[in-house]
């Protein structure tokens, strides 16, 4: 509110400022004559200045003189016709004033309404640093580990706090790194090698690498029941060919799911979309499988669809159209609440990639949810 | 919030600048005082707020307040506090507000003039800049917004471009600006005449300082870009004929028929239509340069954007305000009243030749810059006009202007005597002669065009004293009155002067270039490398780390013959931000000469290459120029009245004696 109230006193102070001379400027016509006058009458002083300091031959000032007095005798003849208060040019002074009271103020707020950010408080780095870490911004704490880290490379704990947090952000070569570096120092847990295979598999953009079955083989070796890493040896052996391997090893890891696992979800619609071994699924697609439930169910459907999908971002990764769909969907379902919060999730994680960034803040937009501006 | 009222100060300079546009032009075309009143209230008020604007811009940048786009891409956390400052206009949005910002200051500066102009003519004049001001703080906002806000705010900067991360940055461009910029004024004033109809005297003297004061920062930019460029780019060239360079060396070129044919018309009420039209065309240079380095379609160090859209404005921009002007020119100039006719052979005779000869070159740099680009758009033809074009067609043209110079300057206003100013410049010539011939007896053996590029410099530079030598010895015996003599000169002579023999100091380090000598190396430690007169002996490699950069830094001592000279460091660095490396010239000044040490790639066993240039006599290149500007500057502190004094045949004075007093 205070900056409204800032900016409306500028727009005034500036406005005054336009009015001032139409109400108290002078009224007389201009005054070119006495200039150019005044110009000749300094030339002339200035020729009998300079025949005082020897500068000019007398002779040569007098032709000076003359040509001078030629010039002020022809500026005088240029006399324009002298203009008074008159009732023109009080209605010049009133349309000037209009244009100045509507033109100003008008264009600032359309231009300024265009592209400025009235709410965005000013975030110097000082203060930024100065918050205590609880209530520092997402990237300022990021930017804290990394510098930590970048000092104590021999961290592993700090690595392992990092990398999943790359890993969300989508910078997945350097969560792979990251997974590496935690190893290396130690933190040689099942769930960094998952960690670290689940990188290398979205950093080649999905395909299961030689490398990243490495690492995931050594998850299981060490934790025989890690979910994580199971579940992409599943969708190795799916992009390998072998469909049948790759759904008895998803089925296996539904059954062994602890109850209320997060991740069964994401299991369960992987199996789905296995051609062929839905488990006695109506059909391969789920959408035409949730259009043959009743209303009710299908409701249900929906939101179990959607619960899935956030917590699948919930976990990594999510592409900006990904964080979109979730947002949309959440809203359609009425779940106002739950969309701003996937909004506030969206920003955080997808902050270092300024494109995705624009296209979540227009999707806000569009949906009107800029009420939940960070 | 600091960040947002620069914004929002920034729109509503824009809507202030409308008015600027429209109200003065009524008052103009009604004569009413008070409506020409509004355009100097505008005039100061878009120049706080853009002031404001550039202010709060600033700020950000001190405070590294990453919340706002621009400091993101520009800025890093570890800068020095130096480049925190100049990185505000070391990239496109920021400069855009350090221009519209200048733009404003000039309109502000003719606002408070009071004295020194007609009012008429004032209010004219910020109708027209105030229109131009319209034109960029639109860019500026619409396109080049430098307030954009990024939320939430990332923890740390993307660092400025290395190559920028110099003081030549925090010098450079606003000089620059501040010439360009200057030039809009110059034209302000024609298009204001244009419109009025009048045109006279009163006007030339009313021209003649801004003209001036843009002229001598550009001269200046353009020198201080020269020297980064020579010393940042570790290639140990001065010019290299760039687009980018051309781009400032047009308008500085127009700006300098400018000056000259402004004197003509001041002096002699002469040369009105062809003054109006450099007055147009200097400045529309001024907006083709920053079309050529802000579109895109160039890439090097200043071509920052490359956005269509901004090129697309940029075009739009050039097309309105040069075809427009030259539309009104084309309608208007006719009207004007013309001047008094002159004979050839006198000093405004000698100045139409200066402008015909500075215009005809400055059509050559167009067509050298132009030609290739219209050429690659038209049929995708890459060639390339680079110095050997130049050489070709510049240099003609500028030898026998520089010759000529000291003749004309010694020529007399309204009836000149060729055969007596052919003597007065024939001790000078003499001179010239002499020198030329000493140093090819020296430099036997060596470069034919370097010996009478000096003699040239030298006859320039003679020319010039002499003229002044012979005003202040004319009519006086005796030191005291020689003295007084001195001293009552105007300063616009001495100014003349400086500046001419600026020119000729130039030309001699110009000329000196033929003489240096470059050598290529591979060097261990304690192994040497000689060129020309000097020796580097490779002392150490050693890192070093800087507050955003590592650095590899090579120790030389260095000798001259049996002369020692201080040691000198070259550096490749290395900027982590954005990984970019670049390379550190380690230059020694030798007198008026320079050693320039310069690292190549590491060999990787140990060994590194190094390219040893000496220069000989490379400052006087820069100091000419600084004299120009300078010259430029004692005359602009000249505030007096100017009037052609004609010369009587049969005068009584002694004909030597005969100058006008300026």
């Amino acid at each position: 509110m205070l900056i409204w109230i800032i900016f409306a006193a500028m727009t005034g102070a500036v406005v005054f400022a336009l009015l001032w001379p139409l109400n108290r400027g002078p009224r007389e016509a201009f005054a070119d004559t006495a200039d150019a006058a005044s110009l000749y009458r300094a030339q002339l002083g200035e020729i009998d200045r300079d025949v005082a300091r020897a500068l000019i031959a007398p002779a040569e000032a007098e032709a000076a003189k003359a040509e001078a007095a030629r010039r002020l005798l022809r500026a005088a003849g240029d006399e324009v016709g002298a203009a008074g208060e008159t009732e023109a040019s009080l209605r010049r002074r009133r349309a000037s004033s209009a244009l100045a009271l509507s033109c100003v103020p008008l264009l600032a707020l359309l231009v300024y309404g265009a592209f400025g950010s009235p709410n965005a408080p000013d975030l110097p780095l000082s203060a930024r640093i100065e918050k205590e870490p609880s209530r520092q911004d997402f990237a300022m704490s990021l930017a804290r580990i990394e510098a930590h880290l970048a000092a104590n490379p021999a961290d592993g704990r700090g690595w392992s706090v990092l990398a999943p947090v790359y890993l969300r952000q989508g910078r997945f070569e350097d969560a792979a790194r990251a997974f590496a570096s935690a190893i290396r120092h130690g933190q040689d847990g099942a769930e960094m090698f998952a960690g670290q295979g689940e990188a290398q598999i979205l950093a080649a953009g999905g395909v299961v690498t030689a490398a990243a079955r490495e690492s995931l083989s050594e998850a299981v070796r060490r934790d025989p029941r890690n979910p994580r890493a199971r579940f992409f040896l599943a969708i190795g052996q799916e992009q390998d060919g072998d469909l049948p391997g790759a759904a008895a090893a998803l089925r296996a890891l539904l059954q062994e799911a602890p109850p209320g696992a997060e991740w069964t979800e994401t299991v369960r619609q992987r199996l789905q979309s296995l051609p062929g071994t839905g488990p006695g699924a109506p059909g391969d697609d789920p959408a035409e499988a949730i259009a043959k439930l009743p209303s009710g169910a299908q409701q249900e459907a929906i939101r179990g669809m959607v619960d899935g999908l956030a917590a699948r971002l919930r976990d990594g990764g999510g592409s900006a159209a990904e964080w979109g769909r979730l947002i949309r969907s959440q809203l359609v379902l009425g779940d106002r609440d739950a969309a701003a919060s996937s909004l506030r999730t969206a920003r955080e994680r997808l902050a270092q990639d300024a494109a995705a960034l624009t296209q979540i803040n227009a999707l806000a937009a569009e949906l009107g949810l800029k009420d939940a501006t960070p | 919030m600091i960040v947002e009222i620069g914004h929002f100060a920034l729109a509503l300079a824009l809507g202030v600048a409308v008015v600027q546009s429209v109200v003065p032009l009524w008052g103009v075309a009604r004569q009413d005082r008070a409506l020409a009143g509004v355009g100097q209230a505008a005039a100061l008020a878009s120049f706080l707020l853009v002031c404001l604007a550039f202010a709060a811009l600033t700020l950000s940048y001190l405070r590294s307040d990453f919340s706002v786009e621009n400091v993101v891409a520009n800025s890093h956390s570890t800068q020095p506090l130096i480049y925190k400052i100049t990185s505000v206009w070391g990239n496109h949005e920021g400069s855009m507000l350090l221009w519209v910002l200048i733009l404003t200051l000039f309109g502000a500066l003719v606002a408070l003039s009071r004295r020194s102009l007609p009012e008429r003519l004032r209010a004219g004049t910020l109708a027209a800049q105030g229109m131009v001001t319209v034109a960029f703080l639109a860019f500026t906002l619409l396109t080049s917004n430098p307030f954009r806000r990024m939320l939430p705010a990332p923890a740390e900067g993307q660092d400025l471009n290395p190559l920028l991360q110099d003081l030549g940055l925090a010098i450079h461009p606003p000089l620059l600006y501040v010439g360009y910029v200057g030039f809009s004024i110059t034209y302000a004033f024609a298009v204001a005449a244009l419109i009025d109809g009048r045109i006279d005297a009163v006007w030339a003297r009313a021209v003649r300082p801004w003209t001036l004061l843009a002229w001598v920062f550009l001269t200046l930019g353009i020198a201080m870009g020269s020297y980064w460029a020579y010393y940042e780019l570790g290639w140990g060239g001065w010019w290299f004929w760039d687009p980018v360079e051309n781009a400032s060396l047009m308008p500085w070129l127009a700006g300098t028929a400018l000056i000259h044919s402004t004197v003509v018309m001041e002096k002699r009420d002469a040369l009105k239509v062809w003054t109006i039209l450099l007055a147009i065309l200097t400045f529309s240079l001024s907006l083709l340069g920053t079309f050529i380095v802000r579109s895109g379609v160039l890439t090097s160090v200043h071509s920052f954007a490359t956005d269509p859209a901004r090129g697309l404005f940029i075009l739009i921009i050039l097309v309105v305000f040069v075809g427009g002007s030259l539309a009104l020119f084309a309608w208007r100039a006719p009207l004007l009243r013309q001047g008094g006719i002159f004979a050839p052979v006198s000093r405004e005779g000698a100045l139409v030749v200066n402008n015909v000869f500075i215009a005809t070159s400055c059509a050559t740099v167009f067509i050298g810059t132009l030609y290739p680009l219209a050429l690659e758009m038209i049929t995708g033809d890459k060639i390339s006009v680079g110095p050997p074009f130049f050489n070709a067609t510049f240099i003609p043209l500028l030898v026998p202007l520089l010759l000529l110079l000291p003749i004309g300057q010694s020529l007399a206003w309204k009836r000149g005597d060729l055969l007596g100013a052919a003597q007065r410049t024939m001790l000078a010539f003499a001179i010239a002669i002499a020198v030329t011939v000493i140093v090819f007896a020296i430099r036997w053996g060596g470069p034919v065009l370097a010996p009478l590029g000096v003699g040239l410099g030298v006859f320039l530079i003679a020319g010039a004293a002499f003229d002044l030598g012979e005003r202040i010895m004319a009519r006086a015996s005796g030191l005291p009155a020689i003295w007084a003599r001195a001293v009552g000169l105007p300063r616009s002579a001495w100014g003349t002067a400086l500046a001419h023999a600026g020119v000729g100091i130039s030309v001699i380090g110009i000329a000196a270039t033929a003489w240096s000598t470059e050598a290529i190396g591979v060097l261990r430690p304690g192994d040497s490398l000689t060129s020309g007169r000097y020796r580097v002996t490779l002392e150490s490699v050693t890192p070093r780390t800087g507050p955003n950069f590592r650095a590899e830094v090579a120790r030389f001592s260095l000798a001259s013959g049996d002369r020692v000279l201080l040691p000198v460091e070259a550096a490749k660095r290395l900027y982590i931000a954005r990984n970019m490396p670049t390379t550190e010239a380690g230059i020694r000044t030798d007198g008026l000469s320079q050693a320039y040490v310069s690292l190549g790639e590491p060999q990787g066993d140990g060994s590194i290459a190094v390219r040893l240039y000496d220069k000989p006599l490379v400052l006087l290149i820069w100091i000419g120029a600084l004299v120009m500007a300078f010259g430029g500057g004692l005359s602009l502190t000249d505030r007096r009245f100017r009037l052609a004094a004609p010369r009587r045949r049969a005068a009584v004075v002694p004909q030597a004696a005969a100058q006008p007093a300026e």
